[in-house]
């Protein structure tokens, strides 16, 4: 069954085609990672199914709704959830007051405590629960993030480079979570340069290309995909 | 403080500066001293404490909008003055007997915050942020200020009473407590000392409350990022709204309150002037703490009343250097990095003791 449907999507800032007429399914139940060259317009299909950017024509379907012109508060009560590429944790605020703020909406008093803890160690966040998040090493941002964004238990979750200044022991490590998280029943979208990452928990790869879906398959059928790799070489070479 | 309802709980939390016994002793105290003080001195000096007690509600809703919220309001004025215009009009006209006064303090607060609401409605689902806030909110005020001083004609009158222009309204009756043994009229002294420090209070610790529930923990979520907060499923324009409305009608007690305490409003209490002061108690207090706030806001006012006496025209220039050297020095505020010094030393005190 398909969680997620993008239907001739585009997307104009000024004459600059960014998202041409975008076609994906994501199964639900799926690890689907979203890989292409810088400027594919990547960022901006999340934003456009976030709802932080309005489509100039193309549909949304999610779960079988229409979202199409809800807001984006609306479609994470609808289940979607979202780790920004940029940590956006709560800067000034401690760790666990971040948790809070993300867990409050659904939880109430000792239920909430418990929930938060529990959160916690998940995250390997206790010793620092105190600290102000904006103290914390960048990895550690990155997973408490990861931790905002999970704890609302959305049914799609949206990363958007989740690995980006880790080291590969934490890009494993936040790989075998993503896994663990998918074996719960969360399907998950992520954008992802790196590769390891890529191969460790994708289970579909679509390249976005100039802001069109330019291939999609298995992680091997795209990295044996000659074209593929000339776009990323004609990066490289530009 | 695990004995006491839930909502008395949340007194104390992450959104505000004190906690534990210590604090709560040093509270109580300082209020016994509020409340016995006007039996030391004069009704003078007492009424004069009273107009300080006035613009701590205005420096508090800047401290709610800017210093939790984010959103920089320059024109909190603007709910000032419609509220002090609105309390003289109703008074002027309906008069203060049968506790009609107390009435009118409720109806022009919430004629200032329905204002909030429509101007607010506009700004924020206008997604005007940032710097711009501040412009509009300035306009509105400049704009209300520059009205009312055009209103000196006879034909400017609602009812009775009579706007009367640059000159401003005047003679409308103080607050009125109805008793049976004759109305207790609260004159520029002790009765109207204690009605404000009693108002004070509330306001203060309903604040705390406030800051410290989760709906405060998404108004701070707000400031530190926007976009995360929405993305955590926050409605983030109605929370905004909302905290707007909330600082209006703080605002709006310092007009009534001050248009009851001197029996005058008149339009430059909008206008430049007007605007900037509280910013700067506000910014020189703390504006991201109420008992910050509300110290700063005592203290800069009182220094300031000092050297308007002593000093005449330099006070303003003084008041500017002020702000300047609180963006240097402490970017946070004087008295909430003074109270921030104080918690660590005493946390680690206690840690020694151990």
């Amino acid at each position: 069954m398909a969680l997620l449907e993008l239907r001739g999507l585009n997307k104009h800032f000024g004459g600059l085609h960014v998202t041409n007429s975008v076609d994906l399914v994501l199964e639900a139940g799926e690890i689907h990672c979203l890989i292409g060259p810088n400027g594919a317009g990547k960022s901006t299909l999340f934003r456009l199914i976030l709802g932080e950017h309005h489509p100039g024509s193309g549909d949304i379907l999610f779960a079988g709704e229409n979202i199409t012109a809800l807001k984006p508060f609306a479609r994470i009560h609808r289940g979607l959830s979202v780790k920004f590429q940029v940590p956006g944790v709560f800067k000034g605020l401690s760790v666990r007051q971040n948790l809070e703020i993300a867990l409050q909406r659904t939880h109430r008093s000792v239920e909430l405590a418990r929930e938060i803890d529990r959160l916690l160690t998940f995250l390997n966040l206790e010793a620092e629960q105190m600290q102000t998040a904006g103290n914390l090493s960048h990895g550690q941002k990155q997973w408490l993030e990861i931790g905002m964004a999970i704890s609302l238990k959305p049914q799609l979750l949206l990363l958007d480079e989740p690995t980006a200044g880790m080291s590969p022991e934490e890009t494993h490590q936040t790989g075998e979570m993503v896994q663990r998280l998918n074996a719960d029943g969360m399907t998950v979208l992520a954008i992802e340069h790196d590769m390891a990452f890529v191969r460790q928990v994708a289970q579909r790869v679509t390249v976005l290309h100039l802001g069109q879906v330019f291939a999609q398959g298995s992680i091997d059928e795209i990295v044996a995909d000659e074209r593929v790799a000339a776009i990323y070489l004609g990066q490289a070479h530009a | 403080m695990n004995g006491l309802p839930g909502f008395l709980r949340r007194l104390e939390g992450p959104q505000t500066v004190g906690r534990g016994p210590a604090f709560w002793i040093t509270f109580a105290i300082v209020f016994a001293i509020a409340c016995a003080y006007p039996l030391f001195s004069d009704g003078y000096t007492v009424g004069n404490t009273v107009y300080f007690f006035v613009w701590v509600f205005i420096a508090l809703s800047l401290c709610v909008i800017w210093g939790y919220g984010g959103s920089l309001s320059f024109g909190q004025t603007a709910f000032f003055g419609i509220a002090g215009y609105s309390y003289g009009i109703l008074t002027l006209n309906f008069g203060s007997a049968y506790g009609f006064t107390l009435v009118a303090l409720v109806l022009a607060v919430v004629i200032a915050a329905l204002f909030a609401l429509l101007l607010g409605y506009f700004m924020f689902f206008g997604r005007i942020a940032g710097v711009f806030l501040g412009i509009v909110t300035l306009a509105v005020t400049l704009m209300l200020e520059r009205f009312m001083a055009q209103t000196a004609g006879p034909e400017w009158r609602i009812g009775a009473a009579r706007l009367n222009g640059f000159n401003g309204m005047s003679a409308m009756p103080p607050l009125t407590i109805p008793w049976s043994g004759g109305d207790i009229v609260l004159l520029a002294d002790i009765g109207l000392y204690y009605a404000v420090l009693g108002l004070l209070l509330l306001v203060y610790l309903g604040l705390r409350i406030l800051m410290n529930s989760s709906f405060g923990n998404v108004i701070v979520a707000i400031r530190e990022n926007p976009e995360r907060a929405e993305m955590l499923g926050y409605d983030v324009r109605k929370y905004q709204l909302i905290t707007f409305v909330i600082g209006a009608a703080l605002a709006g007690i310092s007009g009534v309150l001050y248009t009851a305490w001197g029996q005058y409003i008149t339009p430059s209490s909008m206008g430049m002037t007007a605007a900037a002061l509280p910013l700067i108690w506000v910014a020189v207090g703390g504006r991201s703490d109420l008992t910050s706030t509300v110290i700063g806001t005592l203290v800069v006012l009182a220094a300031f009343q000092a050297l308007t006496i002593y000093g005449s025209q330099y006070a303003l220039v003084f008041m500017g250097v002020l702000l300047v050297l609180t963006v240097l020095i402490a970017p946070n505020g004087l008295v909430l990095g003074a109270m921030n010094l104080i918690s660590r030393l005493v946390a680690r005190r206690s840690k020694g003791d151990v």
